[in-house]
């Protein structure tokens, strides 16, 4: 059993400033179209949905006129030392590619659901339908990604064909396609955004915004001390919420500031 | 109408009729697995309890059960052809049956359980050397083919079927090299009890199974080995003493049984020092720094304390006292209780690594969730029982599986 931590040159990340996010759900509505993600068959029970990224409240459980919310959309973190790909059984899943994306086949998935059971962040998803689209919505797919069939298991990819597509725009133009500007490739969920609360950029390239914000105090990661290194950052100035990011001993304090 | 022709020789069995009414009843809960395989297959595994938070469910934890309690095969393999312990002749035949239905019942449970079981094969073609649950799909393959072969020339030793000479011989060839197959399947074993614990203890970032590394292995790899060569001989046991109350014929002497009581007890009591330091670890080391309390990782009826105290107490210590002490041992009601409680044990454990893992909340502001089987999973696995029931049935009719049958029942 390996738990390796992989480095790449280039590790797409996103920082998400929880303070800014209002739980609009953009992002989530954003997901479900780029990435051909169909309509729920019944959407009465939301532990058959589809979600790649998933808004969370997050409270700080005092009673009002102190009562506080936050917003925390979890897409798949991505995360540096995955303990979704080392228990794969056919190497379906994987993270071996510059960028640091946790890649997932779904061609390959025998759908055991061992990679459901790793995941500490429920950013996994089985597929218990085929899908099928209303009629006439089956137009608006998008032609770079596949549509998954039931029994096979997906997850957020950062949008994967952008990253692509971005590329390849690069080769064209004559550009280093390892030495993408900020703003060539975001996913679609930080392009859809209202309030700005999501940053994508490559978290080692210092031109990138997202480089610096997740230096800062205010940054933390879901569940820091299980050390899965995930390429999202969340960031808040309030101390409730990044301590509400890990699980928090009474006698402990929280990490940054 | 008799089909006494095929009885092993010197033994009484039921009239047919009967026979075939027990079938019968066999048969209709069959239907209802086959049926409920049906349902799974066309309409996806929807129709089970399981959802994104329970990610595995009834099928694995039936799975691993099985598993654990058909460990008498390899066991007591071991134990008689290569360190011949004498006394398991007598069992060796019944243990290696079990093992083989255990095994098959679970494979077949697992075509159900994988989201895409065409593609199962998928788990040979492109194996993940990093992945527990590689070496389970290669070692449990594997073994299941030395069971089948440990179990041919049971088959062939069918009074007709031994008259003919050449099965005869293959029979008796067999035989010759059964020593070779109870190493290679103990080695097996040895591997996918092993890495079936090994599965939940590297999932390092679920603070409820994960355990730390002894070499490559967390150390729920050998907790798994040794809680299952603790319940598989009591278990082959149970199952002997069970099938003497519906036949009503006397199958293995007293003795052979308390010598697996006390193959059982002393295999739970090494297992259990080994348990309790690993609790004490994981409640004191493990569980804080993952930033959790001990009574943090508990909740309700379904996942509460009880289930921990039930498993290492009165599943545990209890039963081990009991099976250590000749005197408890050899009385029978005793023994029975004693390694029905060790049974459950392990299967509470199973339940607990598999369900308690995924429902306990390692996000502060998730939930807890209770996971529920449903008919569909609950029909399958009855079903595995009921073709544990008729090969058992058929086994015992036509093939001479307890070689003290005839001189206990000479009246
Ligand atoms: S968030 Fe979950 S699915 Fe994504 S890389 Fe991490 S462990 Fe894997
Ligand atoms: S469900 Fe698919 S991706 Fe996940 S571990 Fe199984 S085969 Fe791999």
């Amino acid at each position: 059993m390996v738990l390796y931590l992989k480095e790449f040159k280039i590790k797409w990340g996103m920082v998400i400033d929880l303070d800014r996010c209002t739980g609009c759900g953009a992002c989530m509505v954003a997901c479900q179209a780029e990435n051909n993600i169909a309509p729920p068959v019944d959407a009465s029970n939301k532990r058959y949905s589809l979600t790649w990224l998933l808004v969370y409240q997050l409270s700080n459980k005092q009673p009002y006129p102190n009562h506080d919310v936050a917003y925390m959309p979890r897409p798949c973190l991505q995360c540096g030392k995955p303990n979704c790909v080392p228990v794969c059984p056919v190497i379906a899943t994987d993270k071996n590619q510059e960028g640091g994306i946790v890649s997932q086949v779904n061609a390959r998935c025998i759908g055991c659901r061992y990679c459901m059971a790793a995941c500490p962040y429920h950013a996994r998803y089985f597929n218990w339908h085929d899908p099928v689209w209303p009629e006439g919505m089956e137009k608006t797919l998008t032609p770079d990604v596949s549509t998954r069939p039931r029994g096979v298991v997906e997850k957020c990819l950062f949008c994967h064909h952008r990253y692509m597509a971005a590329r390849d725009k690069a080769r064209i133009e004559d550009r280093d396609p390892n030495a993408l500007a900020e703003g060539d490739y975001i996913p679609a969920c930080v392009e859809m955004c209202p309030t700005g609360a999501m940053v994508f950029g490559d978290l080692e390239n210092p031109e990138h915004k997202v480089h610096k914000l997740s230096k800062s105090p205010y940054a933390f990661r879901l569940l820091e001390r299980l050390n899965t290194k995930p390429q999202v950052y969340y960031y808040s100035k309030r101390e409730w919420v990044r301590k509400q990011g890990d699980n928090y001993l009474e006698h402990e304090t929280v990490g940054g500031v | 109408m008799s089909d006494k022709e095929l009885w092993p020789e010197g033994v009484q069995r039921c009239s047919l009729k009967l026979f075939i009414a027990w079938l019968a009843v066999i048969f209709a809960v069959l239907a209802w697995g086959v049926y409920a395989a049906y349902v799974v297959w066309s309409g996806g595994l929807i129709v089970t309890g399981m959802d994104n938070y329970f990610a595995f469910g009834l099928y694995i934890i039936f799975d691993l059960a099985v598993i654990a309690l058909g460990a008498g095969a390899f066991f007591s393999g071991l134990l008689y052809y290569l360190i011949r312990v004498e006394g398991l002749k007598n069992i060796i035949n019944l243990a290696v049956i079990i093992g083989f239905i255990c095994y098959s019942g679970a494979l077949l449970i697992l075509t159900l359980e994988v989201g895409q079981p065409l593609r199962a094969w998928f788990g040979f073609w492109h194996p993940n050397v990093h992945s527990m649950l590689t070496e389970v799909i290669f070692c449990i393959t594997v073994y299941m083919l030395v069971l089948t072969i440990e179990f041919i020339p049971i088959i062939l030793e069918n009074r007709k079927l031994n008259k003919i000479k050449f099965l005869h011989h293959m029979a008796h060839n067999f035989h010759v090299i059964m020593p070779l197959f109870a190493g290679v399947g103990a080695f097996l074993s040895f591997f996918h009890q092993g890495s079936l614990g090994g599965m939940y203890g590297v999932l390092f970032s679920r603070p409820y199974a994960f355990r730390e590394g002894f070499f490559i292995w967390p150390w729920t790899f050998f907790l798994f080995i040794l809680s299952a060569v603790a319940s598989g001989p009591g278990f082959t046991m149970l199952v002997a003493t069970l099938m003497e109350k519906m036949t009503g014929r006397k199958l293995v002497d007293f003795s052979v049984k308390a010598l697996m009581g006390k193959i059982s007890g002393t295999m739970l009591a090494i297992y259990l020092v080994f348990k309790y330091l690993d609790t004490w670890a994981w409640a004191t080391g493990i569980l804080p720094r993952s930033g959790l309390t001990f009574s943090e990782v508990f909740y309700g009826v379904a996942y509460g304390k009880w289930l921990l105290f039930s498993e290492l107490i009165v599943c545990g210590l209890f039963p081990a006292i009991l099976l250590l002490n000749a005197k408890t041992r050899n009385t029978p009601w005793i023994l029975y209780s004693a390694c029905t409680l060790v049974g459950i044990g392990v299967i509470i454990n199973r339940y607990v690594q598999t369900a308690q893992t995924l429902a306990h909340p390692v996000m502060p502001f998730d939930r807890w969730y209770v996971y529920m089987p449903t008919w569909a999973e609950w029909a399958p696995s009855l079903a595995i029982i009921a073709y544990g029931a008729l090969i058992l049935s058929l086994a015992y009719r036509y093939l001479p599986v307890f070689p003290q049958e005839r001189k206990l029942n000479q009246a």
